[in-house]
């Protein structure tokens, strides 16, 4: 069994229908539970438990304080390569977009990184589009190496690999997987992913499921909010995150709440999620999985990210870029999606000091 | 003489501090200085030598003893490699054995623990491996070569108490060597409680972490622990179920003898 087959049971149900049901003593009661099921989360995803956010909110605050005390991790992405065979209508590396392609040479890569390192940064996460020829598994394990001398953990955010690809990889250092899935609805999926062979629903979907079987120690997966209803997306993510966690219960699970942020493209069918509601989804999130973590990147501004810190958020990005090269700057291409928080590490740094939390540059290290 | 003897050093204080979740490193050297304590633990996993930002081992004073944990560790191979890593980096040679394959409740995995505890204490180190309380493992950890073993009083982080309290009662009472109550204590008085069941001595982290004056916090916990080894010592009076009548039912048939 895989999540695919988990969230089959799951995915006709009519959630407005569901909410209907609810009473304000249903929502109650589950804010005062230590720890609650899947139907319990929807229902913190209701309309209805927007009236009692504050409440909810403390309960997420406590929650943190208790598994991740005042601290937050930061980390930097590093786009490797741009190459994408995909047409995916919200992406500006969508493979009919005319931008500037390339992959970083390993000098380059090393040259990045050390920009990157000299700024205290032990955990990286780097990506590429989607490209077996540009970006091969062997070019990812040879980043990988590179990246080893500088770094203390290495995630991954690339195209879907097999069981025996993630074996390699993670032999080559690499020990975080994310992946989003973009959209949970299949239908809403195959309409935004208009060729290339993300149009594959399942092995996506699957991915988390295969990078967990490789023993990845940490698996970060989310929905790109904006592209269907926030509500049963952000359910299924966290049906998904929940699978996970009960399944592969040696690998730490995250969740990122990535709101679509403006960029060079066709799609415009974009749903609004206002903060309210992402504040709803992530406070849900986290009395659904007490000790998961919680990603907030920098398509956040800077002012919303500040005000996250105590609700649960436990990994942010600092110092970022989203061009290839974008970290020394000086043959970078096109950003992928343009970013609202441009603050350094050291800024980052001092605001999270700033609101009573530690910023924690080192959380593992190879072993 | 009231002596706790572990790895070959006498301790001079029966709390032990943890390093984690505090809002900012630097308030460390106080709590330390507070809490008395003079065995520190750290994850090595967050530990940075030569780190160009902070690093916790700057915060610990020269003279306390490093309890450098395996935490991140999923099975006993990595909880020995990461004790070898401590050792290299110049830890010391104590390690408190963490091995935790469970992501949602975060309880020990046993089996592991023992495994890992063998090979580490024949390289000669100082092993004091996390548990949940079961006698049987306990005893193997003394077969392994343990220093010590440190039994949870309920899951890590959770400031619930010594929800495990029978099964380490008889933890307390079977193993010859110290034992050290670990994660779940959330109150100096349920330090102070296992402290007068005869536990050689706590660790306490989050309770003093996340208190909103963790420096007072750990004062009160260095005053809870003394005060519950005291009353050891001193010996509990006895329980009894039921009040003692000063006008009890059968006082009538002592009666004649008056």
């Amino acid at each position: 069994m895989s999540f695919y087959d988990y969230y089959s049971g799951y995915k006709d149900i009519d959630v407005y229908e569901f909410f209907k049901t609810l009473t304000d003593c249903d929502i109650q009661s589950i804010i005062n539970k230590n720890n609650i099921n899947e139907y319990e989360f929807l229902a913190l995803l209701s309309p209805r438990a927007e009236n009692f956010l504050e409440q909810i909110a403390q309960k997420a605050h406590q929650l943190s304080l208790q598994h991740f005390g005042r601290t937050i991790q930061l980390f930097t992405p590093m786009y490797v390569a741009n190459h994408c065979v995909n047409k995916c209508a919200y992406c500006s590396f969508n493979a009919e977009n005319k931008i500037t392609r390339k992959a970083m040479t390993m000098e380059e890569v090393d040259q990045e990184a050390r920009a990157i390192s000299a700024t205290g940064l032990k955990h990286i996460l780097f990506l590429t589009g989607e490209s077996r020829t540009k970006s091969s598994v062997a070019y990812i394990c040879e980043v990988a190496q590179v990246l080893k001398k500088y770094f203390d953990s290495i995630s991954i955010e690339i195209y879907p690999l097999t069981v025996e690809e993630y074996e390699q990889v993670a032999a080559a250092g690499v020990d975080g997987f994310c992946m989003y899935q973009e959209v949970y609805n299949e239908e809403i999926y195959d309409r935004v992913h208009l060729a290339g062979p993300k149009k594959d629903y399942r092995f996506r979907l699957e991915a988390p499921d295969r990078a967990c079987q490789a023993k990845m120690r940490s698996a970060s997966i989310g929905a790109l909010l904006g592209l269907y209803d926030w509500r049963s997306e952000a359910f299924a993510t966290g049906l998904h995150a929940y699978y996970l966690r009960n399944t592969y219960s040696d690998v730490e699970i995250a969740i990122g709440v990535p709101r679509i942020r403006p960029h060079v493209g066709v799609f415009d069918e974009v749903g609004v999620v206002s903060d309210e509601s992402l504040v709803q989804i992530m406070l849900a999130y986290r009395l659904l999985l007490p000790n998961s973590g919680i990603t907030v990147t920098t398509r956040e501004s800077r002012d919303f990210r500040d005000n996250l810190i105590p609700l649960g958020v436990t990994k942010m990005s600092a110092g970022v870029t989203t061009e290839v090269g974008g970290h020394t700057s000086s043959n970078s291409t096109d950003s992928q999606f343009e970013i609202a928080d441009s603050r350094s590490v050291s800024e980052m740094k001092q605001a999270i000091l700033n609101h009573g939390y530690q910023p924690v540059f080192k959380n593992w290290m190879a072993v | 003489m009231d002596k706790l003897i572990i790895g070959g050093v006498e301790l001079r204080s029966r709390l032990f501090v943890g390093t984690g979740k505090f809002a900012n490193d630097n308030i460390i050297p106080a709590v330390i200085e507070n809490s008395q304590a003079q065995v520190i633990t750290m994850a090595l996993r967050r530990v940075d030598i030569g780190a160009k930002q902070e690093n916790v081992m700057d915060y610990i004073p020269q003279e306390c003893i490093l309890l450098p944990n395996t935490s991140g560790a999923r099975n006993a191979e990595e909880a020995v490699r990461i004790a070898r890593l401590a050792k290299a980096m110049g830890c010391g040679n104590w390690v408190k054995i963490e091995v935790i394959s469970d992501n949602k409740y975060l309880l020990p995995d046993n089996q592991e623990t023992v495994k890992a505890t063998e090979i580490l204490a024949k390289e000669g180190f100082v092993v004091l491996p996390y548990i949940s309380p079961d006698l049987m493992t306990a005893k193997r950890l003394v077969d392994a070569g343990a220093a010590a073993v440190m039994p949870l009083g309920s899951p890590i982080g959770t400031n619930r108490g010594l929800r495990t309290k029978e099964l380490l009662q008889i933890i307390i009472d079977e193993i010859d060597i110290p034992v050290v109550v670990d994660a779940g204590i959330g109150k100096p008085s349920e330090a102070a409680e296992a402290m007068e069941m005869g536990a050689s001595a706590v660790l306490v982290n989050t309770a003093i972490a996340t208190s909103a004056d963790p420096v007072k916090m750990a004062q009160a916990f260095a005053l809870a622990v003394k005060a519950g080894r005291i009353a050891r010592i001193a010996k509990l009076g006895p329980e009894s179920h039921y009040a003692q009548p000063s006008s009890p039912l059968t006082g009538f048939l002592n009666r004649g003898a008056l």
